[in-house]
């Protein structure tokens, strides 16, 4: 997702940076500039650290041009090739209130800043929502999910990120917050288009519902990339339930890479009721959801083999989950 | 025009380091510049190579994705900080010299980092689980055979 751009990438060094009464140097940057400029890559920022949500939505409110900083895994190299550049980041990785797994009775509630690795190794929170372990393997490294929250790749809105993928496919709900009140949006409605969401800048994602599936119910993520940890070319989530026949009571799939948000095929998902989810059911809905897609092409994969993989892939994740179900 | 400094307290390596620093200089070059703990390196700056790994908390985060104020009350790990009371070098570390797990070196410091942290939560690792360990860090001379070698036998070695 990074666009390695040399002329961005260059930007911070030196030719912009102003000197400062800081005692940090590095040399190369002193030399270009003929001062002792710091070794900075971000633009100037204000910088809060929130004690609590409601002081993080207050400093949202009052400072238009704030962002939320939680792990930071795709916020800072934005802001270090300055594509990004917020006047103030209001830091909410303290905030112990946003970091919590409930687990209910036909959902858990999952606190926006609770890190990805803690998620990884819940054993509790892997069996009632297996489909959030799965799609964690395939999110960065383990450096980055150390730091990495749910809350803040879904905020981020990457049209091929994992968690977003999952959350849009299990029907996740996001409770929103500001100082003016809180509201809950669906993931349908809270993903808007690329890197965008439908929150306000003055909102903070608060936490999020995933529903839990009960009874025989199987997941499965799977996804091409062009080295593990990277963002995906292609990715592809099923989760379905079964009777004590095999035959399929509910399922659900969907797509990243493919489009502006993550895709969910609800329609093409519930003519996999009824059915033994046998391979021609589930290769007639992998073809069906990727005809519906619209992706489009770049160094690394054209239209074509992407839609190709939308097809293969939505394929392989519901056969997956069908094994896993029965 | 000068910019707003916040006072940080950081724990690295067992030693309480107090600093004045601007709310943009990133968790890297606070250590590198500042503190002239330079085993810690500068890759990427933008959380590709994983050269730049440390203990945050004691476990491994990319230090160039972390600006010095977020560690402000938190403890720090280095690859200073892995060797032994005497100075010598780590069973680790060590074990890396035994099987040629370097070479140019450039990765080394973030492949120990990320490899100590893994012996710290698993002292038994298997093959698969090393190299999901060093997943996210970038080695271009070694090929990585010799690197899951090295923390193999530093794993061996520790029984």
């Amino acid at each position: 997702m990074i666009d390695e751009n040399p002329a961005l990438v260059g930007a911070g060094k030196g030719a912009h940076a102003a000197p400062l009464p800081c005692v940090s140097f590095r040399l190369l940057a002193s030399f270009h500039s003929g001062t002792h400029a710091p070794a900075v890559k971000s633009a100037p920022f204000e910088y809060a650290r929130a004690g609590s949500l409601a002081e993080a939505c207050e400093l949202l409110a009052r400072h238009g041009d704030a962002k939320l900083i939680a792990g930071g895994q795709s916020l800072v190299p934005m802001m270090a090739m300055r594509l990004v550049r917020p006047a103030f980041l209001v830091d909410i990785n303290e905030i112990a209130a946003l970091k919590f797994v409930k687990p209910e009775k036909d959902s858990v509630r999952i606190g926006a800043c609770t890190r990805q690795c803690t998620l990884e190794r819940d054993e509790a929170l892997a069996a009632k929502l297996p489909l959030l372990r799965q799609a964690l393997a395939w999110v960065g490294h383990a450096q980055t999910r150390n730091r990495g929250t749910v809350g803040g790749s879904l905020a981020h809105a990457d049209p091929s990120a994992e968690l977003p993928l999952a959350a849009q496919v299990l029907g996740a709900k996001m409770v929103l917050r500001s100082s003016k009140g809180s509201r809950t949006l669906e993931a349908g409605k809270f993903f808007s288009g690329p890197m965008a969401t439908a929150m306000r800048a003055d909102e903070c994602l608060q936490e999020i519902h995933w529903p839990a599936w009960n009874g025989r119910t199987g997941s499965a993520f799977t996804e091409i990339a062009i080295r593990h940890g990277d963002f995906a070319m292609v990715a592809a989530c099923a989760q379905v339930s079964v009777d004590a026949d095999g035959r399929c009571t509910r399922a659900a799939f969907g797509l990243g890479g493919v489009a502006g948000t993550p895709l969910a095929f609800p329609k093409i998902a519930a003519r996999l009721a009824g059915t033994k989810l046998e391979d021609a059911a589930i290769d007639a809905a992998a073809a069906g959801a990727a005809a519906e897609t619209d992706p489009g092409s770049d160094l690394h994969a054209t239209r074509e083999y992407r839609r190709h993989l939308a097809r293969v892939l939505a394929g392989r994740a519901l056969r997956e989950a069908r094994e896993r179900a029965s | 025009m000068s910019e707003k400094l916040h006072p940080v307290t950081i724990e690295v390596n067992g030693v309480r380091r107090e600093a004045q620093v601007p709310a943009r200089l990133s968790l890297v070059d606070f250590l590198r510049d500042e503190l002239r703990l330079t085993g810690t390196h500068v890759g990427c700056e933008h959380g590709i190579c994983g050269a730049c790994s440390v203990m945050l908390d004691g476990e491994p985060v990319r230090s160039c994705l972390m600006y010095t104020v977020q560690a402000d009350g938190h403890k720090l790990t280095t690859v200073e900080g892995l060797v032994q009371a005497d100075g010598s070098l780590s069973v680790l570390q060590d074990s890396f010299c035994e099987t040629h797990g370097l070479q140019c070196g450039y990765c080394t410091s973030g492949m120990l980092i990320a490899a100590q942290a893994l012996l710290n939560a698993n002292p038994d690792p298997s093959e698969a689980q090393i190299r999901e360990a060093i997943g996210g860090n970038l080695c271009r001379c070694t090929g990585y055979q010799q690197i899951v070698e090295a923390v193999r036998l530093a794993a061996e070695r520790m029984k």
